[in-house]
């Protein structure tokens, strides 16, 4: 391994900029004669919009024009759409409400926005938005998805709110094995919403050029071509040839920053309409109403089993809140991206999983770090765990009793496992974390009048996303393969222009390293080009864990091409038969001889072009990829939460974490750590702080960082990273990719930890303080003061 | 609207603003220092941290006229232009620290002022307990806590630009 080549935690390129406060993130774009967009947003869960009087607003200082949803229909803009379409049991497809950017009958969630103010300042905009006169005909709203189906109707198109009924799995295989099962374990699960927060908040910055008949924007996005596309062919803003997306630093996404927002469409429009560049930068109280949430699933989940502990079925059923509008990929969330999953590491023989998705008068909810398989993984390890105990069987031993052991593995839910091995992740884990020593630690704990638990977390999940006749079958309106092209420059640099985007991964090193090691050529002589439809190829973005396992395999495909072809330019150089050609370390060399030319005069040898005939081999060397998977990958691994409970106040500290994770290949472990660092910070979030709640008349009551928890430095541990490796076989690299893994696996393993600690399971998310404390109260009424 | 002066990473500046124009801004805005950054409007997330007469501050909370006469450092006014990277920059690279890099300059700013405030031999506890100001929503914390404790050992070795007085 070279220093800078696969596997080396080599320091990273982007940094530079950042430290310096050089980094250009949207806001930072000034474009000249920008004006500053203003939403008017409804404060209201649900209403018919009566008049808008912006006459007041149009006249007030530095104000350019006020636009409502009536002047936004009269342009006859198409709406915004979901992407992926899923059917109900009954073959009728989801129930897809009408989304346009700017509502003009009636607004269905606080934040749905109904005028926009262009303004020369945001001061200006904020002055002028406060005086549009909006009259609200309100209407009664409804928050619960579990009350959802009798709730008042929010859209035409969906009667009783209902999205889809969708199941997946052999219903009466399942009933039969559950009828013939020694024991059921049965959960009442809440899958708390979430919000993304990115400390970045939202940007778009849109300019047309009268002259060219063009439209540019500059936005916070995970994937400008996707945008691109989905803004010209079916918002219909403009022809994707006229329309070029820019995403410059972006900072943290998390899957909020994939979806095709109001505000963009907004300022799209508006920047034809008034002739100057059009910025819009959302408060960070205004994320909160318009950027999506996440999760907020309830759930009711049964796992059978028989007299030896084996698992013979699971049955679950779930209420998926998808908010007042479908979003662009929210529909796929909680079916194929979460139902699929329910095998975790387990031979189940048989599943059957039910998924409602309704309406509500909330934000919309859509993918968020892990989009699906943490709330599978909560489901699992919760049963999996809560059986040992009513079972009496040690959870890992009960874990080890019914993991899968041979590959590949069909799982009755669609994925077909392809390889891995969880004893190595148990095992290591359980001895990183010192499992053996923790019954002495509890009960020194106990002398203290403390509580410890152990939960364990044995997670799987599937990304790579995504093959595309995989996902097509499933409903995906896009393929999910990843472009690269490798352009080499007649001095021997390298570009790399890749349809992935960084929000924080580090692509612009580790896909430095790979091309480093394989021409053998110096890391800081290949640069990284991505987030920009003017110079990249069409890409499908950064999300899903997709960037090592199919961006880096459209890049290594771009390289065997590159290789190729070098090689005959090498081969007319050296006058030499092309298949006597080696190339190795940034070399050329004829086999058996000492004829050898360098990475450096082959580049330049084929552009300038005097050593071979144009019409034998064309000059140049610039190669592209279109790599599609042919699998889902499936990291997996064992992470294992200690925790210390007080139990006078219900405060929660983890006192340890271990994560063992198996994500195949690594290209560089600084950053695969930083990244299940962060996926575990989040996970704890969700289990021990984040909430994002709403009154019973739609006000969202977490509406800001004074109510909505985030995670602080002293809100955890330091983590205990360790892998294990089984490459995945889908891709040239084995990578299976780590971006989501650690938000993925850790809710279960702290709630797994603390009803271990507090001795009952009827605990819900977040466990903060008093919810720990009133559980306590609740198993154990003698302990009242 | 009112006229404001200041010095800003040593430059003395001068500007109009209107009296509810925050420091955050006159930076961001008026001056193109865009390395400070907004990540909310209720002074959580200690993105816009900088410092005013060496002490840290968040310049979402403060107004720019508050700073009349004031020696401001932004994060662009740490390392020298074409010189080297002060040790705290350093740090943050060497354990990355850092991911999309969003809150990274309020993160360094503050880290300076936790070593102006405890020393330079700074234990995990301290540096949790005192980063209740910022919020990084991709590392997790545990890099960055590692980065700090370096970075301040590193500062103790001299050699390096403090924070300006």
């Amino acid at each position: 391994m070279s220093t800078t080549g696969i596997g080396a935690a080599v320091r990273r390129k982007e940094d530079l900029r950042f430290i310096t406060g050089k980094g250009q993130y949207t806001d930072d774009v000034i474009r000249p004669g920008e004006t500053r967009a203003m939403f008017v947003r409804s404060p209201h869960a649900h209403a018919k919009i009566g008049g808008i009087d912006v006459s007041e607003a149009r006249k007030m200082p530095g104000v350019v024009d006020v636009l409502t949803g009536k002047d936004f229909a009269n342009d006859k803009i198409g709406n915004l759409i979901c992407g992926w379409m899923i059917h109900s049991k009954d073959g009728s497809p989801m129930k897809m409400a009408p989304h346009p950017a700017l509502a003009a009958e009636k607004i269905c969630h606080v934040g749905d926005v109904v005028a926009v103010v262009i303004a020369a300042t945001q001061a200006q905009g904020r002055d002028a938005a406060e005086k549009v006169k909006v009259d609200y005909e309100l209407l009664p709203a409804v928050v619960d998805p579990a009350e959802a189906k009798s709730g008042p109707q929010i859209h035409d198109v969906a009667p009783k709110n209902t999205i889809y009924e969708w199941s997946l799995g052999d219903a009466k295989a399942v009933d039969a094995a559950f009828a013939a099962a020694k024991h059921v374990t049965r959960l009442h699960i809440v899958n708390n919403r979430l919000i993304a927060n990115a400390v970045e908040p939202r940007v778009a910055l849109a300019e047309y050029d009268a002259g060219t008949d063009q439209l540019t924007l500059w936005n916070t996005t995970q994937n400008p071509h996707v945008s691109r596309l989905v803004i010209s062919a079916f918002v219909g803003m403009a022809p994707e040839h006229k329309l070029r997306v820019i995403a410059p630093d972006v900072g943290g996404g998390f899957g909020s920053k994939i979806f095709i927002y109001p505000e963009e469409v907004v300022c799209l429009w508006a920047a034809r309409k008034v002739g100057r560049p059009v910025k819009w930068t959302a408060d960070r109280s205004e994320s909160f109403i318009t950027d999506a949430h996440g999760r907020d699933h309830v759930t009711h989940a049964e796992l059978a089993l028989d007299a030896n502990g084996k698992f013979l079925a699971m049955r679950v059923k779930t209420i998926a809140n998808l908010g007042a509008y479908m979003s662009t990929f929210s529909s796929s969330v909680p079916t194929y991206l979460y139902a699929t999953l329910l095998s975790g590491q387990y031979d189940i023989p048989q599943i059957y999983c039910e998924v409602d998705a309704v309406y509500t008068n909330t934000v919309p909810v859509d993918a968020y770090r892990g989009a699906g398989r943490p709330e599978a993984t909560f489901v699992v390890e919760r049963l999996v765990e809560v059986a040992a105990r009513q079972l009496e069987i040690d959870p890992a031993d009960l874990r080890r009793r019914n993991f899968i052991k041979t590959f590949p593995h069909q799982t009755p839910v669609i994925m077909a496992y392809d390889a891995g091995d969880y004893n190595a992740s148990l095992k290591k884990a359980l001895e990183t974390a010192d499992v053996k020593g923790f019954n002495k630690r509890k009960r020194d704990a106990a002398r203290n009048g403390k509580l410890r638990g152990l939960g364990y977390s044995t997670y799987i999940e599937a990304c790579g996303i995504a093959p595309s006749q995989a996902v097509g079958s499933l409903g995906c309106g896009v393929g999910l393969w990843e472009s690269a092209e490798v352009r080499v420059n007649p001095t021997g640099s390298v570009e790399v222009l890749t349809g992935t985007h960084a929000h924080g991964q580090g692509h612009e090193t580790t896909f430095a390293q790979l091309v480093s090691e394989r021409l053998g050529i110096p890391f800081e002589n290949i640069s990284v080009v991505h987030g920009d439809t003017d110079k990249v190829q069409f890409g499908m973005g950064t999300y899903g864990s997709r960037s090592g396992a199919v961006g880096m395999s459209a890049i290594v495909k771009a390289l065997d091409k590159i290789e190729a072809k070098a090689k005959k330019v090498a081969a007319h150089m050296l006058e030499a038969a092309e298949g006597d050609i080696v190339f190795k370390d940034g070399k050329f060399t004829v086999a058996g001889t000492d004829k050898s030319a360098a990475w450096g005069d082959v580049a330049l040898n084929a552009y300038i072009a005097h050593k071979f005939a144009g019409q034998e081999l064309e000059p140049g060397l610039k190669e592209t990829s279109f790599y599609d998977p042919t699998n889902f990958t499936f990291p997996a691994g064992c992470h294992i939460c200690e925790v210390e409970v007080d139990r006078d106040t219900g405060k929660t500290e983890i006192v340890s974490w271990t994560a063992v994770d198996d994500f195949g290949t690594i290209i560089n472990p600084m950053i695969v750590e930083g990244q299940v660092h962060g996926g575990i910070a989040q996970g704890i979030g969700q289990a021990l702080l984040e909430s994002a709640i709403y009154d019973k008349d739609g006000q969202l009551v977490t509406g800001s960082l004074m109510d909505y928890s985030m995670p602080h430095a002293h809100d955890l541990p330091s983590f205990k990273v360790g892998l294990t490796e089984t490459k995945a076989p889908s891709n040239p690299l084995g990578i299976k990719g780590c971006g989501e893994a650690g938000a993925i696996a850790s809710p279960a393993a702290v709630i797994n930890a603390i009803t271990d600690a507090i001795g009952t399971e009827d605990l819900s998310m977040p466990a903060t303080a008093q919810a720990v404390w009133s559980a306590l109260m609740r198993a154990q009424p003698s302990h009242a003061a | 609207m009112p006229a404001v002066s200041m010095t800003v990473n040593g430059k003395a500046v001068a500007g109009d603003v209107e009296a509810r124009t925050l420091l955050v801004q006159f930076l961001r805005e008026n001056l193109r220092l865009t390395g400070t950054h907004v990540g909310c409007d209720t002074s959580q997330c200690g993105a816009c941290v900088v410092h005013i007469d060496g002490i840290a501050a968040k310049s979402c909370t403060t107004l720019a006229l508050q700073c009349e006469g004031a020696k401001v450092t932004t994060i662009e006014g740490l390392a020298e232009a074409n010189g080297p990277l002060h040790p705290m920059q350093e740090a943050f690279r060497e354990h990355h620290a850092l991911q999309c890099g969003f809150c990274t300059p309020g993160m360094i700013m503050a880290a300076l002022d936790i070593v102006r405030r405890r020393g330079n031999d700074l234990d995990e506890h301290t540096i949790r307990e005192q980063l209740d100001g910022n919020i990084c929503r991709c590392t997790g914390y545990h890099n960055i806590v590692k980065a700090i404790a370096a970075g301040a050992k590193a500062m103790a070795k001299g050699g390096a630009r403090q924070a300006a007085e």
